[in-house]
């Protein structure tokens, strides 16, 4: 058989975040004694133990899990806004291959940050300056990414807003007039205004109406299909990832207990939780 | 040249909830050359659907092996092969196609026939030709083209079905009753489809219900009660 030589642009190993000092009972290999994440002899979180993944070129990753599985924990230790207790990320970049980036100055972080990444968080607030313009959210981080030239970037950030649909007339407004569906679309024209290779989305469509869900939805199948970025796509909902994500993982109490071809997790689901998650569903 | 080798191919269902093990299916062999046709038949609950949603990964099986000659691979395991490889097979060597319309919502029949060209790496350019070809091709009416599929009738929807599974010129082309819910004139219809998919050398695997919609189209049936390849029976009239 011949190899397929197709390799990851992202891949995590071992990723773990514990919140508190950890004990020896819990410090053993599997944690054995913990309730769902939690510790009850040193009160330590286990919010992600030992998660690994890889995303490819232009694919879109699904995660999911219920409430408190630890997917924003990973999203956010993916993008820097939390140290990892242990674990290693290596993005095959020219500019960072061959490093685990999970160890490198928090200067070099944000230089990833600004240059590889974009971001769309869960809560509209953590993404967006709320007393910002929208046009001026995106000149944020356009400025971070090297932008100088004010024409070039003002231009850039009202085509970016024509994409998700934001009204030009109202690109002078502040996002905390906006509805819920178009802060996560301004969220989303921010998060693309660096030229990311890679994107994050967690729960971008959470909380919205349908019709909403269905625009921001098609967006990001038409954000792939049209710039071919990496995505990782964060949900509770496993319609959102049928409809997005070629692969999926599934998360229980910090860990991935399966993963697969996202048809194949929805029709042969093998885990006991994920059974329960496909069937209710259903 | 052998496209596909099933062999002592068996499945299995675990229910956590109902604590319940249930084989669907064991002890499955069968091989098909290049551009042949077999028919799988067998009782409702047999094992059909199981069969080819093994080979096309949506079930992952744990018994046996499903050897496929792929053009990009090689000859390779379908059970061992890696998820990725799946995805880049389906997007350009395996089709599926069953009576249910599953795609995106909200994209027109022209859309969802150029993207499957798109994924191929086709430029928007070829894509768009392709698509118009295989959508005339199959006889889908014009004026559908740029309307969404959900208001489509049954042979409608599977005539799209089938440009979208064909128009990358898969090398095998799994079908699972697609025509289970038409009535005799787009039953018809399919039929010519399908012959005109021989014709083009495809090799095909497919479970229909009815034996005399498969004669002069199947070289050979499996039959999940023997377990066993034969030769088309005579379609008693
Ligand atoms: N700063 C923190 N201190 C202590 N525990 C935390 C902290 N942040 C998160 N956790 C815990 O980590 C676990 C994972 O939280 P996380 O927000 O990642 O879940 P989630 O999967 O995103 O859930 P949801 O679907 O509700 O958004 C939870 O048990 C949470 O209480
Ligand atoms: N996804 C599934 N989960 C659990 N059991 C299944 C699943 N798919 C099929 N089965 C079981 O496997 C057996 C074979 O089903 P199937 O392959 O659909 O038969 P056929 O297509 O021949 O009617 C049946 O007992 C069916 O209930
Ligand atoms: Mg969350
Ligand atoms: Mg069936
Ligand atoms: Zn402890």
């Amino acid at each position: 058989m011949q190899r397929f030589e197709e390799r990851p642009l992202l891949e995590v190993e071992n990723l773990t975040k514990q919140y508190g000092p950890g004990c020896d009972e819990c410090g053993q290999p599997g944690r054995p004694g913990l309730i769902k994440n939690y510790c009850p002899s040193c009160g330590t979180v286990y919010a992600c133990s030992d998660v690994s993944l890889d995303v490819f070129p232009g694919e879109i990753l699904g995660i999911v899990g219920e409430s408190g599985s630890g997917k924003s924990t990973l999203m956010q230790c993916l993008y820097f806004d939390q140290e990892v207790t242990a674990g290693t990320l290596t993005i095959s970049d020219p500019e960072l291959a061959g490093e685990n980036l999970f160890g490198v100055s928090s200067q070099r972080k944000r230089y990833i940050r600004n240059h590889k990444y974009g971001m769309v968080y869960q809560n509209p607030v953590k993404g967006l300056r709320m007393d910002f313009s929208a046009i001026s959210n995106i000149a944020e981080k356009q400025i971070a990414a090297g932008g100088r030239h004010v024409g070039n970037m003002q231009s850039a950030g009202e085509r970016l807003l024509d994409v998700v649909s934001i009204p030009l007339f109202r690109m002078k407004e502040e996002p905390r007039n906006f509805s819920g569906g178009m802060q996560q679309r301004v969220q989303i024209a921010k998060a693309l205004s660096n030229d990311p290779p890679i994107l994050f989305l967690d729960e971008v469509t959470t909380g919205l109406d349908l019709s909403v869900q269905a625009a921001v939805i098609d967006l990001i199948k038409q954000i792939q299909r049209d710039l071919g970025i990496s995505m990782i796509v964060v949900s509770h909902d496993l319609a959102v990832i049928r409809m997005l994500a070629d692969r999926t993982l599934v998360m229980l109490n910090g860990r991935v207990i399966e993963s697969g071809l996202t048809d194949q997790i929805l029709e042969d689901p093998h885990h006991a939780y994920t059974q329960q998650l496909v069937y209710s569903l259903l | 040249m052998v496209m596909l080798e099933v062999k002592d191919f068996g499945k299995r269902f675990t229910s956590h909830h109902q604590n319940t093990t249930r084989k669907a299916v064991e002890g499955i062999s069968f091989s098909l050359e290049q551009g042949g046709f077999i028919g799988i038949v067998g009782k409702s609950g047999s094992g059909k659907s199981t069969i080819l949603k093994s080979i096309y990964r949506t079930y992952l099986p744990d018994e046996g092996e499903i050897w496929f000659d792929s053009e990009r691979f090689g000859r390779l395991d379908l059970l061992k092969a890696e998820e990725r490889q799946i995805i880049w097979l389906r997007k350009h060597e395996i089709g599926y196609v069953s009576q249910f319309l599953n795609v995106m919502p909200r994209t027109t029949a022209r859309e969802l026939v150029e993207q499957a060209l798109l994924g191929m790496g086709e430029t928007p350019g070829a894509a768009k030709i392709g698509a118009e070809r295989s959508l005339r091709h199959f006889d889908l009416d014009e004026r559908l083209w740029d309307t969404f599929p959900n208001t489509f009738s049954g042979g409608e929807k599977l005539r799209l079905n089938i440009a979208i599974a064909t128009v990358k010129k898969p090398r095998l082309l799994l079908l699972d009753e697609p025509t289970a819910s038409l009535d005799h004139q787009s039953k018809l219809k399919v039929r010519e489809v399908i012959k005109k998919l021989k014709a083009d050398g495809t090799t095909l695997v497919g479970i229909f219900h009815d034996l005399e919609f498969m004669e002069g189209l199947c070289d050979g049936v499996y039959d999940m009660n023997e377990k066993a390849l034969r030769g088309m029976p005579e379609v008693q009239r």
